[in-house]
């Protein structure tokens, strides 16, 4: 087995898998402040409530697998976005905070200023994420010596923003589809309205993403001509786009939240297809960028952990499935609720 | 202003990573103690013991979700401060990174939504199961950390590849890196702090109601069951530490001799400074009060067998004294007094008179900041001591941080950072603060024993006749 390429494929999996999870509650972040009324955004923060610190954990050990996977690209990344990382993190606490401390207290002055803190922290972790993925298509400047030689400026360039508030409008959109299956009543009457205007913005963002990365980048096709079979990946993605509206006219909002998923899982193989072999691209010179060739662990390692994944996934998997199972069904608040 | 960016990256490190050590050790040792209640409840079916664990679990998911906040910065500070760093041990440190996340985070995460949200949704059975596995886990997260930094103090099973600037670690010999020379003599030590840590959170708070009169019952439940954890841990922690010390001497004499304020190697045995404070300049132990030749006697079972000083260490490679000095001092002396506390209170207890002594219990509702000061001075001196090294004997602090970051982003960071968590921390007292003054729910049926303890209470208080009229001064006898 070529040790780079699984691990490579690893972390992409450890992206859907953060992207598809973390995905749907920072999207309910998102949409929070439309929701009104003490009662009903409690019952929008319960919705995620026993999931999200999970969720978030596969973001965690995406940051790990790249350290131990990929330590140079890890080191020269988050190096090179110090101040976007920076903020990312101040975001993250935020967010994890203002769920924890919102309904701790009754004072209206304290829930409205958690509320907000809630949607800005959430918007904040998805756009910057958009952010990162665009810069990894656009490349920046990596010097010889593997180090960021540019400026903060190089990294805002307005197609990694475009990326960002796309990333942020498909978020809101697959938190749309989550809270109507979480919900019920007059609430759910009013989110199930929300999930057309979502999906519109998500469709034309994602046609815009899509005109400008081909325009900007056509070399994000490379692989694709190398591997035509990857085609398939892009029609099921474009189908499971469909799908999400097909599955809201004929009143299946499982399938609808699935189908969202599915696209998610299509866009980080996009993403996947249009970076490697690259991990971190160099503006300045090609031959700087960062591959899983040149910035990975000794193969040894390699496959250590990779049995240390193979080991720890079944249980990580088994996991999942009994917080889910036992947390299904509609959102309802009691005296553990947040 | 001068932007040096390694000394600010090391100020943020110390910043993001003590503050976050204030909740990790409490999640530990209350996770702990909520397995010995939930455990006693499912065994005798005693609902008060599943009243007192309800009540822990909502203090327990705020420090968690605190825990977790600051957790996340230090998994990308590596990266983001220490590029150079992150280059070389790679190979090693982000495999037992990435160990922790798929054996310890999924596992006390998932089972925490279980824990804090489904009393009502699952059996008790397995319930409990869950409040084991949040222990379990958060233990695991422990193992791997630990295991992390004890390879940068004691560096094992690896080689290094290339040269200069371009050099790293690889890993050889995966056991021989998980068991490197110190990694299971400080595990034991970090887990067994951590054990204090809730043992004296619970006494705090059980004294605190004790004191108060209120939830009499539970307290005097849960006080005890935290005495029996406090008093077994403080014993077996010195054990431990004793060990962990003689590793010391082997493996970092530099770090030792930083510790015990031991400058010259000289001829015979090595005195042992119960306190003082060493003068860098002078290289000697100013105002110190020293045990002849205990050191030796400690180290190498003799009085006159001579300690490695720091004369024999390279001056490039010399640690800083005084804040090694000072902080392993003050974890010693914090430690003893863990053991005298919980003996006197253990001794009181059996002869019945605990529940009297009001000093004593307004000691308790204080001595809870002893863990949080022990733990962190603990990895202050740990830390401290291994400079100038970051890898210890392989890669120094000055020559580990990234390139690329100027000072002033480092600098802002600083101040956003001591701002957020100045918010937080003060979030989280009011918080616990508020939950702790609420107090535990009486469980169905009522808790017998804690109304009648606190209408007892409130009977003698009341009644001019009892000497504790509206004094409260003594505690009823236990019902």
């Amino acid at each position: 087995m070529d040790l780079q390429v699984f691990w490579f494929g690893l972390l992409g999996v450890l992206v859907a898998g953060y992207a598809i999870l973390d995905g749907f509650d920072l999207g309910v972040g998102i949409l929070h402040p439309l929701v009104k009324g003490d009662r009903e955004r409690r019952i929008v923060i319960n919705s995620i409530g026993p999931l999200w610190d999970g969720n978030e954990v596969w973001l965690v050990t995406f940051g790990g697998a790249l350290f131990a996977a990929f330590p140079e690209a890890y080191a020269t990344f988050l190096s090179a976005f110090y101040l976007p990382i920076m903020i990312l993190l101040f975001a993250l606490i935020g967010r994890a905070v203002s769920i924890e401390f919102r309904s701790k207290q009754k004072s209206r002055f304290w829930r409205r200023y958690w509320d907000w803190s809630f949607a800005f922290s959430s918007f904040m972790v998805v756009f910057l994420f958009g952010v990162a993925a665009g810069n990894a298509i656009e490349g920046i400047p990596i010097g010889a010596d593997r180090e960021f030689a540019g400026q903060l400026g190089d990294l805002v360039g307005w197609y990694p923003l475009a990326v960002g508030l796309f990333a942020a409008i498909a978020a809101a959109m697959h938190g749309a589809l989550y809270l109507h299956l979480k919900t019920e009543g007059a609430l759910q009457e009013r989110i199930a309205a929300w999930r057309w205007p979502a999906f519109g913005l998500f469709l034309v963002a994602f046609m815009g993403v899509t005109i400008a990365t081909l325009a900007r980048h056509p070399h994000a096709l490379r692989n694709f001509e190398q591997y035509p079979l990857a085609w398939v990946v892009v029609a099921l993605t474009v189908l499971a786009i469909a799908n999400i509206p097909r599955a809201i006219v004929k009143g299946q909002p499982g399938l609808a939240f699935l189908s969202s998923c599915g696209t998610i899982m299509g866009l980080v193989f996009d993403f996947g297809m249009a970076l490697f072999p690259n991990l971190v691209v160099s503006s300045l010179d090609p031959s700087f960028s960062l591959t899983i060739r040149n910035a990975s662990s000794s193969e040894a390692t390699l496959a250590l952990m990779r049995n240390i994944a193979f080991l720890g996934m079944p249980f990580v998997l088994t996991y999942t499935v009994i917080v889910y199972w036992v947390f299904r069904g509609k959102t309802k608040l009691d005296d553990f609720s947040y | 202003m001068d932007f040096d960016p390694v000394t600010l990256s090391r100020v943020q490190f110390a910043l993001t990573v003590m503050f976050h050590y204030l909740f990790p050790p409490l999640s530990i040792g209350l996770g702990a103690i909520m397995v010995l209640l939930e455990g006693t409840y499912l065994k005798t079916g005693d609902r008060r013991y599943e009243a007192a664990t309800r009540f822990f679990t909502k203090l327990f998911a705020v420090n968690f979700a605190v825990g977790v906040a600051t957790g996340i910065v230090m998994e990308f500070q590596f990266g983001t401060n220490w590029s150079t760093y992150s280059r070389f041990v790679g190979d090693v440190f982000g495999s037992a990174l990435a160990a922790e996340g798929i054996f310890a985070f999924f596992l006390e995460s998932g089972f925490l939504a279980v824990l804090v949200f489904g009393w009502d949704r699952v059996g008790k059975k397995m319930h409990f199961f869950s409040t084991l596995m949040v222990f379990l886990g958060s233990t695991f997260s422990a193992v791997w950390i630990v295991i992390a930094n004890s390879w940068q103090q004691t560096p094992a099973g690896f080689h290094l590849v290339g040269e200069g600037a371009a050099m790293r670690a690889e890993i050889t010999d995966f056991w021989a890196m998980v068991f490197n020379p110190s990694a299971m003599h400080r595990l034991n030590h970090v887990l067994l702090g951590s054990l204090l840590q809730g043992a004296f959170f619970v006494m705090s708070l059980s004294a605190f109601y004790l004191l108060k009169k209120r939830h009499v019952g539970f307290a005097k439940r849960t006080f005890t069951v935290a005495l029996v954890l406090g008093f077994v841990s403080s014993i077996t922690i010195l054990i431990s530490g004793h060990a962990q010390a003689n590793a010391v001497a082997e493996n970092q004499p530099a770090k030792l001799a930083a510790f015990e304020g031991h400058f010259e190697t000289g001829e015979g045995g090595a005195d042992l400074y119960l306190f003082g404070w060493p003068d860098e300049e002078a290289r000697e132990v100013k105002l110190g009060v020293a045990l002849p030749g205990m050191l030796s006697f400690l180290i190498h079972g003799d009085t006159e067998t001579p300690v490695k000083g720091l004369d024999r260490i390279p001056d490039d490679e010399e640690p800083p004294v005084a804040v090694p000095f000072v902080t392993y001092h003050l974890m010693v002396a914090l430690g003893m007094f863990f053991i005298g506390v919980t003996s006197l209170a253990l001794f009181l207890r059996w002869r019945g008179t605990l529940w009297d002594q009001r000093w004593l219990l307004k000691v308790f509702v204080v001595a809870v900041a002893g863990p949080y000061i022990a733990n962190q001075t603990g990895w202050v001196a740990a830390e401290v001591g291994r400079q100038p090294w970051v890898v210890y004997g392989l890669l120094k602090t000055q020559d580990a941080a990234s390139p690329s970051v100027p000072g002033e982003q480092i600098f802002a960071s600083i101040v956003l950072f001591s701002l957020i968590y100045l918010a937080l921390g003060a979030l989280w007292v009011v918080v616990m603060n508020s939950k702790i003054q609420h107090g535990p729910e009486d469980p169905e049926g009522g808790d017998a024993e804690g109304h009648e303890g606190q209408i007892a209470v409130a009977a003698d208080v009341l009644d001019p006749a009892s000497p504790h009229h509206l004094t409260g001064r003594a505690a009823p006898e236990e019902a």
